[in-house]
């Protein structure tokens, strides 16, 4: 699906796969044994919090970090004891790392020279590049004197204008503002499917993660916990640590009283008998402990007119909300003391619930989903 | 020119130079009396007394003798030699170790620094004695190469051009590497990572990116070095052994042996005139390059 490079554009994108990468510094294990691979023009994001080995598996690949085990291949070809120099893999650093004393122009041209490419070459690939990015007219100004949405730019050209097989991006929009950020995740989508680099994209903010990618990686503690589409790792989380990462989400746990093929009924520890619809990743028996995750926003207010019957049935009263904007958002209390976040959308068509009011709130079978069997 | 980016975007720049505006007050400039009572009584005026000395009579009777008849003017020169010797020299030797004691771990840098800091706490007369000790005639090193059957007589280092550059250089050698240490360690690491992945070799890292990064540290360093070793005058009188002369050993001779004030005074004012004069010189050329 995202392996169809942009016509017309000379992509030497490669294929990367990173075979058993492993790394401890002393007794911290950086990286466990990550294998992950890479097809030509995709975009990868790997998705951790700070600390889970996505920017020493990105160091490994960029080669300024060595791994204990494991290699790396570009392309079929093994580059893991290649200088960084040597890799022709382009990289955009958190902080851009661009080269204060040179100009724009100068910084962009940077990795040509290093090439021994003839002047006029180089004058003439950076002024293309600069234009890819929209900075024309602002090849002559140092990097201080340009905002941070531009000095990201600066770095974006300077990382692909000697066509690498590979591209490294190291959380490149912390700094910037929420606004410019996004357009920033567009630009950079953009500028990726038409150069048709293969991406690997490091970041610890699942959202951003969500938009951009083709896939996504979740990291924790050096390991790959999951790797797929987007609607996947988001709807299907393999595990309790990803369904909380990403996203919000309410985790239940309960026993199975009885399973059916489309339907496992699981009687909850504080609360109520619910249905979730049947996996066929997990298969749950009887008598066996399980967890299920409810995303807040798959609650319907049974209050409401229009609200379609849920089977699973809610009932608490209101301990905090909150107005959101596109919903409203409800920490619910049962009497049997569970605590269940609940986000509903606002708009005319539905009333807001105060603080001490109670509410009858409930999710589909097919809204829930097991995601640990003991 | 066309601008594409968003309007809303402030230069990062323009944000700084407003945040860091300092406000004026008398406080800060009454903190500084005490300094500048000090300097005016200890410096200015004893300089000002020299100066006026100088002249004394209205006549350049002083600077004419210094400047024509060769003598003072060679001394000058071979001043400025020796200084612009010790300070390549120095510039040679501690730029590579500022650039170790930057990069290194934690507990080399300190090994390092110890090192480095160590002679500075001895006192410069110590340390050019210890240098007679190692290079005299019954010297530790004459010693050990006739002992050891390499030589049959002892070499003649001291009192020799070598040796005042060998304890100048080990004198100032401090002084040239800690601003190019403050000047490596402000670099962003990331920096030569970013050149290293973009395809420059070792050596290209280093005139790309440390070079020009550090330039005012070395600036720095060999401004402090040169402009101190114009005017030195224990070390290379010591280890010189009298055959070595500097212009302050001649200033010195003056005051000493013929109590001839205006001359020594004359021979002061040309001296910094000189240094004042090369300072400007080293400014210029910096912020010219810098500036671009």
């Amino acid at each position: 699906m995202s392996n169809d490079s942009a016509p017309g554009v000379a992509a030497q994108a490669g294929r990367l796969d990173i075979e058993g990468a492993s790394k401890s510094f002393g007794e911290v294990t950086a990286l466990a044994d990550v294998t992950l691979g890479l097809s030509a023009g995709e975009f990868v994001t790997i998705l951790g919090p700070s600390g889970s080995g996505k920017t020493t598996l990105l160091k490994v690949i960029a080669g300024f970090e060595a791994a204990d085990a494991g290699r790396i291949m570009v392309d079929g070809s093994d580059v893991t004891d290649l200088d960084p120099a040597q890799r022709n893999i382009g990289m955009v650093f958190q902080n851009y790392a661009l080269f204060p004393h040179m100009t724009v122009a100068r910084n962009v041209g940077y990795p040509l020279a290093m090439r021994r490419m003839p002047k006029a070459e180089i004058a003439k690939r950076v002024a293309e590049a600069l234009e890819m990015v929209e900075l024309v007219g602002m090849a002559e100004r140092l990097p201080k004197q340009l905002s941070g949405g531009q000095q990201q730019r600066v770095a974006l050209a300077r990382a692909t204008v000697f066509q690498p097989r590979l591209l490294l991006l190291d959380e490149p929009f912390g700094a910037l503002d929420r606004k410019l950020r996004e357009q920033m995740q567009l630009e950079v989508r953009r500028l990726q499917r038409r150069l048709g680099l293969t991406t690997l994209f490091i970041t610890h903010d699942q959202e951003e993660a969500l938009v951009m990618s083709d896939r996504i990686a979740v990291m924790d503690k050096g390991r790959l916990q999951q790797v797929g589409l987007p609607h996947e790792v988001y709807e299907a989380p393999a595990n309790p640590f990803i369904a909380d990462f990403i996203g919000e989400s309410n985790i239940l746990t309960g026993v199975v009283e009885a399973r059916s093929d489309d339907v496992v009924r699981v009687r909850l520890e504080r609360g109520p008998m619910i249905q979730v619809a049947g996996q066929r990743d997990l298969s749950a028996r009887a008598g066996q402990r399980v967890r299920v995750m409810v995303r807040p926003e798959r609650f319907v207010d049974l209050a409401a007119g229009s609200a379609p019957q849920a089977v699973n049935r809610i009932d608490g009263s209101v301990t905090e909300s909150a107005y959101i904007g596109v919903s409203d958002k409800y920490r619910i209390a049962t009497p049997e003391g569970l605590d269940i976040l609940v986000r509903l959308p606002s708009g005319s068509s539905s009333r807001r619930y105060q603080t001490g009011e109670s509410i009858a709130t409930g999710f589909h079978a097919a809204d829930a989903r097991l995601i640990e069997v003991e | 020119m066309t601008v594409s980016s968003t309007a809303s975007e402030q230069p990062v720049g323009a944000a700084l130079r407003t945040a860091d505006r300092p406000s004026y007050s008398v406080g800060p400039f009454a903190l500084t009396l005490p300094a500048l009572l000090l300097l005016l009584l200890l410096f200015v005026l004893p300089l000002g007394r020299l100066f006026a000395l100088s002249f004394e009579g209205g006549s350049l009777a002083w600077y004419e003798k210094a400047l024509t008849g060769g003598l003072y003017t060679t001394i000058l020169f071979r001043t400025f030699e020796i200084a612009a010797i010790v300070t390549v020299c120095c510039l040679v030797i501690g730029y590579p170790v500022a650039f170790l004691l930057a990069t290194t771990t934690p507990m080399w840098r300190a090994v390092g620094f110890a090192f480095v800091m160590l002679p500075l706490w001895t006192s410069v007369l110590v340390r050019t004695y210890a240098w007679m000790v190692l290079l005299g005639r019954n010297g530790i090193i004459n010693r050990i190469l006739i002992d050891s059957g390499f030589m049959e007589q002892p070499l003649p280092m001291l009192n020799s051009r070598m040796a005042v550059i060998l304890g100048m250089v080990h004198v100032m050698l401090p002084f040239m590497i800690l601003p190019i240490y403050s000047a490596v360690t402000r670099i962003d690491p990331d920096l030569p990572k970013a050149a290293r992945g973009l395809g420059a070799s070792g050596l290209r890292i280093v005139t790309t990116i440390y070079l020009p990064l550090t330039l005012r540290g070395i600036v720095a360093g060999v401004t402090l070095v040169f402009v101190v070793s114009l005017g030195f005058y224990i070390t290379p009188a010591l280890l010189g052994g009298g055959k070595v002369l500097m212009f302050a050993m001649v200033i010195e001779q003056q005051v000493r042996e013929f109590l001839a004030w205006n001359f020594a005074g004359a021979l002061s004012v040309i001296l910094l005139a000189v240094t004042l004069f090369v300072f400007w010189l080293l400014n210029q050329g910096v912020e010219r390059r810098l500036g671009e």
